[in-house]
């Protein structure tokens, strides 16, 4: 981890409430797709995680929904403007060898596998993509999927693009599955496969883990999400009310 | 040459910048990013008898100017901490470290005081008995005279080296607490901890908090902190380590005019990690700017 200062290049609305910052300056911390960054926004007085969705050795692209007062503030800032961010959190997705490599993603949970697919393809692997939203207006990143020339289904609960339903309507089950999104889609998908990684998203403090602010029961015992996630495998992981 | 060491107890610290419980772990995440070496001492993450997982999620919420939370005392038991953290801290932070400790009851609070007593890296034992995320223990001993002289006491009996008593600010009047603590034979006086707070999510009208309530830190406590130290330096004879919303050198050395022998720095460490070296670095420059030659002399020190 290191804290860099990066420059707003661009901060563009894609959907509804879905907003894209690519940043300028050193990104040699982020060595994995699925880590994240931590943001500190004027105004604000905690950083703001966000997850890696893309970068380049002088590039960096997160993508982030506006929930609250934080990212409300995010996404009125302009070009040009330099936020300090610490670099290189999380420990980010394995590659793994399998025969059928699955991503899928929901909402804002899209992103990091953007990044994921295209270190699969650097390996000459063309992972199976599923991605899952509400509805049409919040859809997003569709377009820069398929541009990757890779299989890309869509959901929305509403049918308003692509299948009527959830991510887990067009699931096998005997795919290796990576997957970002809310609680009840990890859920949902960790139930209807066998084996993966899944990246689970909290409220942090620091997000390198030194506060026990987003700790949670694994089967190998307590986890920071921040620090030991954010991404646990498969047989690791226990829900809440389980 | 501008003199920015202070003294604890008879424990003379190269300068009076030390981490706070809660917000550094055990020293190790920390140790990437820079040599630990540069500070006063570290106050290592609050330690019970048993292992503690904490409280649910969400335990961390965002307010103006400050942080709350409901972590609950995560850690993972004092017989791990003496046989694996605080050895692991000895290798890469080689002075003497505030070993902070909470319980449940007195006899709690007395076992893990003597077990760690006999650690050699542990320079000061730091009772909390003002945690205000757990039931049944820490802030129910801080809000209590009886209760505080009582654990000050009975840990006093099993112990060689100073004990620190760290208060609560959620209380009618801290000096009486303070008065409480020194007249059992206490070495000095922690303050503050976390002002008990919440926050209400207006779309889902519930709690951020899980635990509905947490503890406030950060620069928004920092004029409460300041005048709770004043009063108690003022009540007491003991010393005091200043804390509560400290992020710059210039509050370091308000927080000593107010009172405080050193000061520990908490919330700031999660948003800057790198802050109490930056703290470190600017307070000589910042002495010299104010013609102070020697820190410890501006201890109390307001007209």
């Amino acid at each position: 981890m290191r804290e860099i200062d990066f420059t707003v290049i661009e901060n563009k609305k894609l959907a509804e409430n879905i907003y894209r910052i690519i940043f300028e300056g050193d990104t040699s911390d982020i060595t994995k797709a699925g880590q994240f960054v931590n943001v500190k926004i004027p105004g604000q007085y905690l950083r703001r995680p966000f997850s890696v969705c893309d970068w380049n050795e002088k590039e960096l692209t997160i993508i982030y929904k506006v929930v609250g007062a934080g990212t409300q503030a995010l996404s009125n800032i302009s070009k040009g403007v330099k936020l300090s961010v610490l670099s290189g959190l999380g420990n980010g997705y394995e590659l793994k060898d399998h025969q059928k490599i699955l991503l899928v993603g929901g909402g804002v949970g899209v992103p990091p596998l953007y990044g994921l697919a295209k270190k699969f393809l650097e390996k000459n692997i063309n992972p199976e993509i599923i991605l899952g939203f509400n509805k049409s207006e919040e859809c997003f990143y569709i377009d820069e999927f398929r541009a990757l020339n890779l299989d890309v289904k869509v959901t929305t609960i509403d049918g308003s693009y692509g299948v009527k339903g959830l991510v887990t309507d067009v699931i096998n089950g005997d795919e290796y599955v990576y997957a970002c999104g809310s609680l009840p889609m990890l859920k949902a998908v960790h139930k209807k496969v066998n084996d993966g990684q899944f990246s689970f998203e909290a409220r942090m403090g620091c997000g390198f883990g030194v506060c026990m602010g987003c700790s949670c029961k694994t089967k190998n015992g307590y986890k920071r999400i921040c620090k030991d996630g954010t991404i646990f495998y498969h047989s690791e992981i226990i829900f809440g009310d389980d | 040459m501008i003199d920015i060491t202070t003294n604890l107890s008879g424990l003379k610290l190269d300068n009076p910048v030390i981490p706070a419980s809660g917000t550094f772990g055990y020293g190790v995440e920390m140790s990437e990013l820079y040599d630990l070496n540069i500070l006063g001492s570290i106050s290592i993450k609050g330690t019970t008898k048993e292992p503690r997982f904490g409280n649910e999620l969400p335990r961390i919420a965002e307010t103006k100017s400050g942080i709350i939370n409901s972590v609950g005392l995560q850690n993972p038991g004092i017989e791990q901490v003496i046989n694996h953290e605080l050895p692991n801290l000895a290798k890469i932070f080689h002075k003497p470290v505030i070993a902070n400790i909470s319980g449940f009851s007195v006899s709690e609070y007395v076992y893990c005081a003597e077990k760690i007593n006999d650690v050699p890296n542990v320079g000061i034992i730091e009772i909390n008995v003002s945690c205000p995320n757990v039931h049944g223990g820490g802030l129910a001993f801080g809000v209590d005279c009886e209760k505080v002289a009582e654990v000050t006491r009975e840990v006093k009996r099993v112990t060689t080296k100073p004990i620190y008593i760290k208060l609560s600010p959620n209380v009618t009047d801290i000096t009486e607490i303070a008065k409480a603590a020194e007249a059992e034979g206490a070495d000095g006086i922690s303050l503050i901890n976390t002002l008990l707070a919440m926050r209400i999510d207006i779309k889902t009208r519930k709690t951020i908090i899980a635990n509905k309530t947490g503890g406030l830190s950060g620069a928004a406590i920092f004029p409460i902190a300041l005048r709770m130290v004043h009063q108690v330096h003022e009540a007491v004879k003991i010393p005091v380590i200043g804390m509560g919303g400290i992020s710059s050198a210039e509050d370091v050395i308000e927080m000593m005019m107010a009172g405080a022998s050193a000061v520990q720095i908490g919330a700031a460490n999660l948003i800057e990690p790198f802050i109490c070296k930056k703290i470190i670095e600017d307070l000589p420059k910042v002495c010299e700017r104010l013609s102070i030659k020697s820190l410890s002399d501006v201890i109390g020190a307001i007209n």
